[in-house]
C-alpha cells in the first residue's frame, strides 16, 4: 500500500471524519450535538466500506454497497431512538446537558 | 376402606330389647347434672338463680328418668322376668383388646338411682336456703351438680373403668366441697386429709381393677356371659391361685374392698370422714352421709358375684369374712367414739361411720339385699339428721357445740319433730321406723352366720351405743333450757320442707323390707314378693326383734336417765365423764387413731420427705450443678470461638468486599462522555497494539 493509490486518500478522509466526530462526541455537552458526532463517526465507517469495496479484489459483487446501505438504515433507526431518548430526558429534566445526567453513577 | 368401627367408636352394641327402653337413655341421668355443672362453671358472671335452677332442674330431670327406669324394672319383675339390661360401647382398642364402657339397668342400680336422685334433689333444694347468704353460691351448686353426676355414673356403670371414673369425680368433688370454705384452715386441711386417705384405698382399688383386667381381659360386669362378673370369668379367676392361700378372685375382691373401705370410711381409713364435717352441712348430708360414702357399699354389692365366688352352698369366702369383721369392728368402734363427742355434726359423722360398718357387715353376712336395704333407709334418715343438724346450726347462728344449745324443742318445733323421727329411725325404734327393719335384717343375718357369733354381739352392742349417743345428743340439743347466746329461730320453709319429706321416707320406707313382706329383698333377688304374716313367726325372729327392741329401749333409757334430768352448764363435766373419766377421755380424743396415724404414717412420711430432701439437695442437686457447670464452661469456650474466629474472619471478609466495591463503584460515575472517552482510548490503544504487532 502506498500514498499514490486513490484508496489512501479515501481512508485519510474517513479517518479525518471519524476524528472530527469523536472529538465532537467527546467535547460537546449538548446531547444532540453528541448524537451528530456519533453520526459522523458512523459515516466515516461507511466511507471505509465503500472505499474498501471499490478498490478491493471483487468490485463487481456490490457487497460493500449493500453493507453501507444497511448501515445507513440502521444508523437512521439508531438516530431516531437516540433522539427519542433525548426528548424523553428533556421532558423529564428540562435540560440536554450530559454532565447533569449522571443519575446512573455507581 | 375405612373400618366403620373406627369411624364411630361409640356405636352401641349388644343392646337387648326395643330401641327406646329406659336402659338406652340411662346415660342421660348422670349426664344432666354434669352438663348443669359445666354450664354454671362457664357462666361469665356468677348468676345465683340460674345456677341453682340448673342444678335443681337437672336433678328433677334425672329423678324423673330414674323413676321411669325404676318403673320399667319393676314392671319387668312383676311380669315374672327379673331383667338386667346392659348397653356396652367400645371406648378404644389396643392390640386385640377392647376397652369397653357401659351401663346396666337392673334392680340394684334402679333402686340406687332413685335413692340418689331423690335425696340429692331434696338436698339441692335445702341448699338454696342454707347457702343463701354465701357469696360463692354459684360455685357451690356447680360442685354439687358435678358430684351428683359422678355419683350417678358410679351407680349406672357396667364397667369397672366407668365406675372408677365416677368414683374419682366423686372423690374430687368431695375434696372441693369439704374445702369449700377454704379460708378456714381446718376446712382446707380436712379436704386434703379426705383426698389423701381415700387415695390410699383408691390405689388398692386400682390395683384390683388392673389385676382383674389382666386376668379376665374385660372390665365389664355383665356382657352376655363374657363379663367379669359372669360364670366363665369367675371360674377362671377361681382357678388362678394368688398368695396366702387366696384365689385370684379373693385377692381382687379384697383389693376392691380396700377401695370401698376408703370411700365408705371403714376402719382404719375412717379418719377422714369426721373431719369432712368442716364442709357446708348440705354437703355433709349429701356426700358424707347419704350418697358418696354409700358408694363403697354399693361397689361391694356390685361386685358381689366376685366376692362370693368360690363359696360352697351356705358358706362364705375369705373376702366376705374380711368384709364382715371390718364392718362389725367399725360399727362398734365408731359408735363408741360418738358417745363422747360434743360437735353436733361430728356425732353424726361417727354415727355414719358406724352405720356404714353395719352395711358392710350386712353385705358380708347376709348378701346384697341386706346391706343395700340398710344403705337405702340409712341414706334417707341420715340425710334427714344432717339436714336437721344444719337447720339447728343455722338457727343457732353457726353454733355447732351441743353444750351451747338446749331447749330448741320450743324454738324450732318442725326441726325437732323431723329430727326426732330421724333419730328414732337411726336408733332402730320398733315397728314405725325404717331403721328398725333394716338393722334387724343385718342382725338376723349375723345370728345365722356360719363362721362366728361374735359379730352378732358386736352389732347388738353397737345398736345399744347408737340409741345411747343419739338420745344424749337429742337431750343436749332439744331438751332442757337454752345455754347459748342469741336466741335460736326456726329455719325457712325451703329448708324445713325437705326435712318433712325425708321424715316421711324415714318412717315409711321400712314397709318394703319387713319380714312379712320382704319386697326389697325379693326385688333385688329377682323372685316374687309374697305377703304373709307368717314371716314374723319364723323361729327366732320374734325373739330377735324382742332383743333388738329391748336394746333400743335400754339405750334410750340410759341416755335419758343420764342426761335427761339435768342439762349441764358448758363448764361442767359430762355426766358420763364424771362416772368413768378415763375411758371417756379416750373416747373424746377419738381413741387416738389420728394421733397413731400422726406418729406412724405421717411421721414416716415426714422422715422420708426429709431424706428425699437431703438426697435432692446434696446428691442429685450436686450432680445437676456439676453438669450445669460443665456445660457452662463448654458454652464459654464456644462463645470465644464464635466471637474471635468465626465472627472475626467473616467481618474481615465483609470489610474487604465493601472497600473493593467502593473502589470499583468510582469508575461508574454516570457520565456518558467519560465512558465514551475510555472507549476511545481503549480503541486507540488496541489500534496501536495491532499496528505494532503487524509491524513486528
Amino acid at each position: 500500500m502506498g500514498a499514490s493509490t486513490p484508496l489512501a486518500g479515501f481512508l485519510l478522509v474517513a479517518a479525518l471524519l471519524f476524528a472530527i466526530g469523536l472529538a465532537g462526541a467527546l467535547t460537546r455537552r449538548n446531547a444532540i450535538l453528541v448524537l451528530i458526532g456519533i453520526e459522523l463517526m458512523l459515516n466515516a465507517a461507511n466511507l471505509n466500506f465503500i472505499a474498501f469495496w471499490r478498490y478491493g479484489p471483487h468490485p463487481e459483487a456490490l457487497t460493500g454497497m449493500m453493507f453501507a446501505i444497511f448501515s445507513i438504515a440502521v444508523a437512521a433507526a439508531e438516530a431516531a431512538v437516540g433522539l427519542g431518548l433525548v426528548i424523553a430526558i428533556f421532558r423529564h429534566a428540562k435540560t440536554t446537558d450530559l454532565d447533569q445526567m449522571n443519575r446512573m453513577k455507581g | 376402606m375405612i373400618d366403620p368401627e373406627v369411624l364411630v367408636p361409640f356405636n352401641p352394641t349388644y343392646v337387648d330389647g326395643p330401641a327406646l327402653t329406659a336402659a338406652n337413655l340411662l346415660w342421660l341421668i348422670p349426664a344432666a347434672p354434669i352438663v348443669a355443672a359445666g354450664v354454671s362453671a362457664l357462666l361469665k358472671q356468677p348468676r345465683r338463680k340460674l345456677s341453682a335452677t340448673l342444678a335443681i332442674g337437672s336433678m328433677c330431670f334425672s329423678l324423673l328418668l330414674a323413676l321411669a327406669a325404676f318403673a320399667e324394672v319393676v314392671g319387668d319383675w312383676m311380669d315374672g322376668a327379673a331383667t338386667r339390661e346392659t348397653v356396652n360401647l367400645m371406648w378404644f382398642q389396643f392390640g386385640t383388646t377392647n376397652v369397653d364402657l357401659g351401663w346396666v339397668l337392673d334392680p340394684l342400680s334402679a333402686m340406687m338411682l332413685v335413692m340418689v336422685t331423690l335425696v340429692g334433689l331434696l338436698i339441692f333444694i335445702y341448699s338454696v336456703g342454707y347457702m343463701a347468704h354465701d357469696e360463692n353460691f354459684t360455685r357451690f351448686f356447680c360442685f354439687l351438680s358435678l358430684f351428683a353426676g359422678g355419683m350417678l355414673t358410679v351407680v349406672i356403670a357396667n364397667s369397672l373403668l366407668l365406675l372408677f371414673m365416677g368414683w374419682e369425680i366423686v372423690g374430687l368433688t368431695s375434696y372441693l366441697l369439704i374445702g369449700f370454705w377454704y379460708q378456714k384452715p381446718a376446712a382446707a386441711s380436712a379436704a386434703k386429709k379426705a383426698f389423701l386417705v381415700t387415695r390410699v384405698g383408691d390405689v388398692f382399688f386400682l390395683l384390683g381393677i388392673v389385676w382383674l383386667f389382666a386376668q379376665s381381659n374385660t372390665l365389664l360386669f355383665y356382657n352376655h356371659g363374657a363379663g367379669s362378673m359372669e360364670k366363665a370369668a369367675l371360674t377362671a379367676l377361681l382357678a388362678q391361685p394368688a398368695a396366702l392361700g387366696l384365689t385370684a378372685a379373693g385377692a381382687i375382691g379384697l383389693l376392691i374392698f380396700a377401695g370401698a373401705a376408703g370411700k365408705s370410711g371403714q376402719f382404719p381409713l375412717h379418719v377422714w370422714l369426721p373431719d369432712a364435717m368442716e364442709g357446708p352441712t348440705p354437703v355433709s348430708a349429701l356426700i358424707h352421709a347419704a350418697t358418696m360414702v354409700a358408694a363403697g357399699v354399693y361397689l361391694i354389692a356390685r361386685v358381689y358375684p366376685l366376692m362370693q365366688a368360690g363359696a360352697l352352698a351356705g358358706g362364705t369366702t375369705t373376702a366376705l369374712i374380711v368384709v364382715t369383721w371390718v364392718g362389725a369392728f367399725t360399727a362398734v368402734f365408731a359408735a363408741l367414739i360418738a358417745v363422747a363427742q360434743n360437735d353436733i355434726k361430728r356425732i353424726l359423722a361417727y354415727s355414719t361411720v358406724s352405720q356404714l360398718g353395719y352395711m358392710m357387715a350386712g353385705l358380708g353376712m347376709g348378701g346384697v339385699a341386706v346391706g343395700m336395704f340398710h344403705l337405702i333407709t340409712h341414706a334417707f334418715f341420715k340425710a334427714l339428721l344432717f339436714m336437721g343438724a344444719g337447720s339447728v346450726i343455722h338457727g343457732c347462728h353457726e353454733e355447732q357445740d351441743i353444750r351451747r344449745m338446749g331447749g330448741l324443742k320450743a324454738d324450732m318445733p318442725l326441726t325437732f319433730i323431723t329430727y326426732a323421727v330421724g333419730m328414732l329411725a337411726l336408733c332402730g325404734f320398733p315397728i314405725l321406723f325404717s331403721g328398725f327393719w333394716s338393722k334387724d335384717g343385718i342382725l338376723e343375718a349375723a345370728q345365722h352366720w356360719s363362721v362366728a357369733k361374735t359379730p352378732f354381739y358386736m352389732l347388738v352392742f353397737g345398736a345399744l351405743l347408737t340409741a345411747f349417743y343419739m338420745s344424749r345428743q337429742v337431750v343436749y340439743v332439744f331438751f332442757g333450757h337454752w345455754r347459748g347466746g342469741k336466741v335460736a329461730q326456726e329455719s325457712p320453709a325451703v329448708m324445713t320442707l325437705p326435712l318433712v319429706v325425708l321424715a316421711l321416707f324415714a318412717m315409711g320406707l321400712g314397709l318394703i323390707g319387713t319380714p312379712a313382706w320382704p319386697w326389697f329383698r325379693a326385688f333385688l333377688d329377682g323372685h316374687a314378693a309374697d305377703f304373709a304374716w307368717r314371716g314374723f313367726l319364723e323361729p327366732g325372729l320374734l325373739a330377735l326383734m324382742g332383743i333388738s327392741t329391748m336394746v333400743v329401749f335400754l339405750g334410750l333409757g340410759l341416755g335419758w336417765s343420764l342426761y335427761g334430768g339435768q342439762t349441764p352448764k358448758i363448764q361442767e363435766q359430762d355426766a358420763l365423764q364424771r362416772a368413768i373419766p378415763m375411758p371417756w377421755g379416750w373416747l373424746r380424743d377419738r381413741l387416738y387413731v389420728d394421733e397413731f396415724c400422726g406418729a406412724t404414717v405421717v411421721a414416716f412420711y415426714g422422715w422420708w420427705a426429709h431424706v428425699s430432701d437431703w438426697l435432692d439437695r446434696r446428691v442429685w442437686g450436686g450432680l445437676v450443678t456439676l453438669v450445669a457447670w460443665a456445660f457452662g464452661q463448654w458454652a464459654k469456650l464456644n462463645r470465644f470461638l464464635d466471637t474471635s474466629v468465626v465472627d472475626g474472619s467473616f467481618d474481615k471478609g465483609c470489610e474487604e468486599l465493601a472497600s473493593s466495591g467502593g473502589l470499583l463503584a468510582r469508575v461508574q460515575n454516570g457520565r456518558v462522555q467519560s465512558y465514551l472517552r475510555i472507549l476511545a482510548l481503549a480503541v486507540a490503544a488496541l489500534a496501536i497494539i495491532l499496528i505494532w504487532s503487524s509491524r513486528a
